[in-house]
């Protein structure tokens, strides 16, 4: 063939092409979790009956098929847990070396570790969260807050400068359904570190992996009454709370629960930390590295079904490119997977409860009501289980319900703004404080901005990540205390001089 | 100026007048507010709104982005077509100061028929050689349908004399070639001189003619995705028909991360312009399963439009023989050995 | 002798029957709010007086207005002293130091009468509470450096930690210790970079109304600080409730109110401080060692927790 005989002709284009190109399953199958048909609560080292002799069935919110019978405590039970590990404190755990304590938790990391696919296979059935998150993101971080507060245990005295430590004694610990074992191990690990002994409460919609976790502390050899776990309805978390012979309150929730907590034990002396709601503002200037704030705002409001405190559910953008931005954020949620958990190619699983997906879809509506625009792909839902839409609202007002209240879903609420300080006082005008992003190239910009907003968290080009080094926590009705880092441990111990 | 216009008595009533003093003033405006523009520009003149619309690229979250989708796995049946499909992607490619005719025509019997067991598997999109080879491939590959690609442009480093450059390639042409795979002038584009990058792609497209042109960016030199990202941008407004990753010379060669850069490039490219431009990642891709996972990143990125060879191209020797492993593992159902498929 | 030269509201009928040589000019104890030393709106007072009963002077009996007011004040400070460099911070609060000293004679016989103290023992909270101003203006550029970290995180980010200003705090100021404990409490609130509301203590609140004097003399904007006299069960109840307070300090609340403050507190989620379990009334202000602590700075600071990519 001579120079350029081969014809251009066979560099047509291939659009419009049906492509055979689509994702396998996951490989992660359900029966490496062996479930019990029912699971008693855990008290004082064994699976005990409730003293109610009562039960409720935990489910499936992909598949709404009952997953296992869990106890449901009375305050008789909360009586019997309180009274194990005030036991364990004073008898065993409060008086053991630091360095024997570390060895109970560094146990309790490898064990967990070595158990990662059981833990995140169950985590996915119980709370609806994509198998790929549980997989690499909860799992991980749960094993590594042990591994970081393990090694505290022995190091207390150089932890505070000038100061010595003592525990607290017993701690009560109510746990959400949005990440019940990652909280789980934001409580119990620099609890156990510092010396004191725990009662947990997990949601009642998501008690598995906590019951399962019983094991790990069975497995680990952990004595007796250090770790306590309670299932049962919102009451009991009310009960224990209030209970005299507790030291510590720490709960993670609603910043509504928050309050009631906070009322339940006013005038005690008891120590508490709350981390509670929040509306973050995820601010996009017009210099930002955008296909990754693109990213960053799927992740800041994707990330588990958006059912998470600190999800950038406000969407700041600035004016001057505000249109190719929502054009590349929509074309990006055309292409999320939304449906079965366990499948690891899916990007957004289950809604955890059927409460929850009601005031989802109320919020919804209130915002196609209020005058906002509604944008969701048409992707395929399953026909069982409790599942929405991605959904992203433009032609959002500042007062719309929708940018201020606490939407805990799939929710995006986009607003403009021109100038960085308009940005910020829009970012600020909330009760809520725990966190907020920012995406531009410019440095100074990050710093100052940074300054400026009042939050507990911020992520600068990057959203929604988290470390057992890096204390989270809330300013306003986002709460008080830190969780994670050297404040994580402050929040469990009496500081007196040497 | 137009104030002197406006003071004038009746000018304003006397539209015409006016508007001829005005458009006199607003010309001689133009003019010197373009100089002044021109005057910023500076080396970049010309491209000034182009370079300072590009954006940028934040490192890590480009890969991680990279590395979840790698994560990704697809079906058995898509499986086997992607397999198919990378062969049609490939750019079987040779580039050896050793290359004989001999090696050239066995590589060519490769690219026809990759396994000469199974007639099923079809052939590679193109041969890729140095321009005094190209005439071996021509002969080797007449009939068969299979490009030609020759590197051109004092490949690999674009280190001579644009004279010489288009020379080569028209040389390249006349020998055979009907798809050019150019370097770009990276001390030129390092040293900040983006025009001299861009008139020398134009050059180099109006001398290819009706030839295919992809413009290798070699990333591995560029030190940063911001310039990748820019090198991109710079190569598709200069009529390049690809943008090509790599020589293949220098390390690392093509990454996922890269690619991605790319490919979001390429998309902004076309939400921007309306003109589609292919993407070739080359070097450093050896496995069915990075391969895989390239197709992963396009798909996510483009979509299906690109899932084609006519937009998307791999350059690569090794590659083919671990495709075709894989093939006849999907075949018979057992893993294969090296010995079973020839080395050529 | 510190006594005879307090002017006292009882005295004035023996001193026109004795011809005194000069009427004293006597002071009007007013409220500071907002840089400025206005009455009550309400138009009310109370008489004060000494520990031995005898009516000392009349104080403002400030309203629940002038709470909200104080409020206001305290918030549209709260920006420009946050935003202040930590170390004119603490040469702002150093000076406060500066003047207090050189007012010593007149904090004495203050804290004398409003406590009952001899002059030594006066003299001695009059001396205590100078050094106390001049160690927590010492931590105004050295508290983010203990309390901050940067954190090793698992993945190319750089993560760092670094205390701010809880906002506008309400002080509940000790009932017993006129100026020490005044002082030992708003010193650590404001060397972080809040602002704060007072309420002063009822029975003894003379010398806190001329510490606001000080203060408005001193380089310490006008907002930053804010006082008000009356009582506690008026006032307390409504800054415990305000929505826009982000703290409170809680070691002057009398134990019988302490749920209610908790329980007004927690509708916005303040902040609470109060003394170690089982302290509360037994705090000696004199003591360095338990009355002057890091901990009562960070008591009032948030950590913000900072992300940023590493990458080129």
């Amino acid at each position: 063939m001579g120079p350029g005989t081969s014809s251009p002709s066979s560099w047509g284009f291939g659009d419009g092409q049906a492509v055979p190109w689509e994702y396998a399953p996951a490989p992660e199958a359900r029966d490496i979790v062996k479930l019990q048909a029912r699971y008693g609560l855990f008290i004082g080292g064994k699976e005990v009956a409730p003293r109610t002799g009562q039960w409720f069935t935990t489910i499936d919110p992909s598949t709404e098929e009952p997953l296992a019978e869990v106890a449901r405590a009375g305050l008789e039970d909360v009586e019997h847990a309180v009274g194990t590990a005030r036991r364990a404190y004073r008898r065993s755990w409060g008086e053991l070396p630091g360095r024997e304590r570390a060895k109970y938790l560094f146990r309790i990391a490898r064990i967990l570790q070595e158990r990662s696919r059981e833990f995140a296979v169950l985590e996915t059935l119980d709370t609806g969260k994509p198998i790929k998150e549980s997989r690499d993101v909860d799992v991980p971080l749960v094993a590594a807050h042990f591994w970081y507060y393990a090694g505290w245990a022995d190091k207390l005295e150089y932890a505070f400068p000038g100061r010595t430590t003592r525990p607290l004694g017993v701690a009560a610990q109510i746990i959400p359904w949005n990440f019940p074992l990652l909280m789980l191990a934001w409580k119990i690990a620099p609890a156990l570190a510092a010396g004191n002994t725990v009662v947990l409460k997990p949601a009642s919609s998501t008690p598995l992996s906590a019951l399962l976790f019983a094991d790990v502390c069975r497995q680990a050899d952990l004595p007796p009454g250090v770790v306590n776990i309670v299932t049962g309805p919102g009451e009991i978390g009310l009960g224990l709370v209030k209970h005299p012979d507790v030291d510590k309150v720490a709960f993670t929730g609603s910043t509504a629960v928050g309050k009631e907590i906070g009322r339940a034990i006013a005038g005690t002396d008891k120590a508490i930390t709350l981390e509670l709601g929040g509306k973050a503002a995820n601010i996009v200037f017009d210099d930002a590295p955008l296909d990754q704030a693109v990213e960053g705002i799927v992740n800041g409001i994707f990330f588990n079904q958006g059912e998470v405190c600190c999800a950038g559910s406000r969407l700041l953008v600035q004016e001057s490119i505000a249109e190719p931005l929502i054009d590349k954020l929509k074309d990006r949620l055309a292409t999320l997977r939304v449906g079965d958990p366990l499948d690891k190619n899916t990007d957004v699983g289950a809604i955890n409860n059927a409460a929850q997906l009601a005031k989802i879809e109320e919020l919804i509506e209130a915002g196609v009501a209020e005058g906002a625009d509604l944008y969701q792909p048409a992707c395929e839902l399953p026909s069982r289980g409790y599942f929405v839409r991605p959904t992203l609202f433009t032609n959002v007002a500042q007062s719309h319900r929708i940018a201020q209240e606490e939407i805990f879903g799939p929710v995006l609420s986009v607003l403009t703004f021109r100038t960085p300080d308009e940005a910020v006082e829009k970012a600020n005008n909330t009760p809520y404080g725990l966190s907020a992003g920012v995406w531009t190239e410019k440095g100074s910009r990050i710093l100052k901005m940074v300054k400026q907003l009042r939050a507990g968290v911020v992520w600068a080009n990057t959203f929604n990540r988290f470390d057992p080094t890096s204390p989270f926590g809330g300013y306003k009705e986002s709460g008080f205390g830190r969780e994670g880092g050297l404040p994580g441990l402050l929040a469990y111990v009496r500081l007196e001089d040497r | 100026m137009s104030s002197g216009v406006v003071i004038r008595s009746r000018s304003m009533y006397d539209a015409s007048v006016t508007s001829t003093l005005d458009g006199i003033a607003r010309e001689q405006a133009e003019t010197r507010a373009h100089e002044l523009v021109r005057a910023w520009d500076g080396r970049a003149v010309g491209l000034g709104g182009l370079l300072g619309r590009i954006g940028s690229v934040d490192q890590v979250g480009i890969e991680e982005r990279a590395a979840s989708l790698a994560k990704r796995s697809i079906k058995r049946e898509s499986k086997r077509w992607a397999l198919d499909l990378v062969i049609r992607m490939i750019d079987l490619t040779t580039l050896e100061g050793k290359d004989t005719t001999g090696k050239i025509h066995a590589l060519c019997q490769k690219a026809r028929r990759p396994d000469p067991s199974d007639p099923t598997i079809p052939s590679v999109a193109a041969v890729c050689v140095y321009p005094a080879r190209v005439a071996d491939a021509r002969e080797a590959l007449a009939g068969s349908g299979i490009h030609v690609a020759s590197v051109a442009t004092g490949f690999p480093s674009g280190q001579t004399f644009l004279e010489l450059k288009l020379l080569e390639t028209r040389a390249a042409l006349d020998a055979g070639a009907d798809e050019i795979d150019m370097v770009i002038d990276r001390g030129a584009f390092l040293a900040g001189d983006y025009a001299a990058v861009f008139d020398e792609i134009v050059a180099v497209k109006a001398a290819a003619g009706e030839a295919h042109l992809k413009v290798i960016l070699e990333t591995g030199e560029l030190g940063t995705y911001d310039d990748v990202r820019r090198a991109s941008i710079l190569a598709m407004a200069a009529g390049a028909d690809f943008i090509k990753t790599s020589t293949g010379k220098v390390t690392p060669a093509a990454t996922l991360p890269v690619t991605l850069v790319m490919l979001e490039a390429i998309r902004d490219f076309e939400r921007r312009t309306g003109r589609a431009v292919g993407m070739k990642p080359a070097g450093g891709i050896r496995t069915s399963k990075e391969a895989i996972a390239y197709l992963t990143v396009l798909y996510e990125t483009l979509g299906p439009r690109w899932m084609t060879p006519d937009r998307f191209r791999v350059g690569a020797s090794t590659l083919l023989n671990d495709v075709l492993m894989q093939l006849r593992k999907e075949r018979d159902g057992r893993y294969s050995g090296s010995d079973y498929f020839t080395l050529d | 002798m510190a006594k005879r030269a307090i002017s006292r509201v009882s005295a004035v009928s023996t001193q026109v029957a004795g011809a005194p040589a000069r009427i004293t000019v006597r002071k009007t104890y007013k409220l500071y709010i907002g840089g400025q030393f206005p009455r009550s709106e309400s138009g009310r007072s109370y008489v004060v007086r000494g520990a031995d009963g005898v009516a000392l002077a009349n104080a403002v009996r400030g309203s629940r207005k002038d709470v909200r007011d104080a409020v206001r004040a305290a918030r549209a400070a709260f920006p420009g002293w946050e935003a202040k460099t930590a170390m004119n911070r603490g040469q702002i609060l150093y000076r406060v130091a500066e003047l207090l000293e050189g007012r010593r004679d007149q904090f004495e016989l203050e804290v004398a009468a409003a406590e009952g103290l001899d002059a030594a023992g006066a003299r001695e909270q009059v001396d205590r509470s100078v050094d106390r101003w001049v160690w927590y203006a010492g931590w105004a550029d050295k508290i983010s450096q203990v309390l901050g970290t940067v954190n090793p995180v698992g993945a190319s980010y750089f993560d760092f930690s670094i205390p701010e200003a809880t906002g506008v705090v309400g002080v509940v100021a000790p009932e017993g210790s006129s100026l020490l404990g005044l002082v030992s409490r708003l010193a650590p609130i404001l060397v972080g970079g809040n602002t704060a509301v007072v309420v002063a203590s009822e029975s003894r609140p003379l010398p806190a109304v001329t510490l606001a004097e000080v203060l408005a003399t001193s380089d310490v904007p006008g907002g930053v600080v804010n006082l008000i006299t009356g009582h506690r069960r008026e006032l307390v109840p409504t800054l415990a409730a305000h929505m826009d307070v982000n703290a409170i300090d809680a070691l002057g609340v009398p134990a019988d109110m302490r749920t209610a403050v908790d329980e007004a507190a927690i509708e916005n989620v303040k902040r609470v401080a109060r003394a170690p379990a089982g302290t509360a009334d037994r705090l000696d202000w004199l003591d360095d060692r338990a009355a002057q602590r890091p901990e009562w700075i960070a008591a009032f600071l948030e950590l913000k927790t900072v992300w940023h990519p590493i990458g080129l």
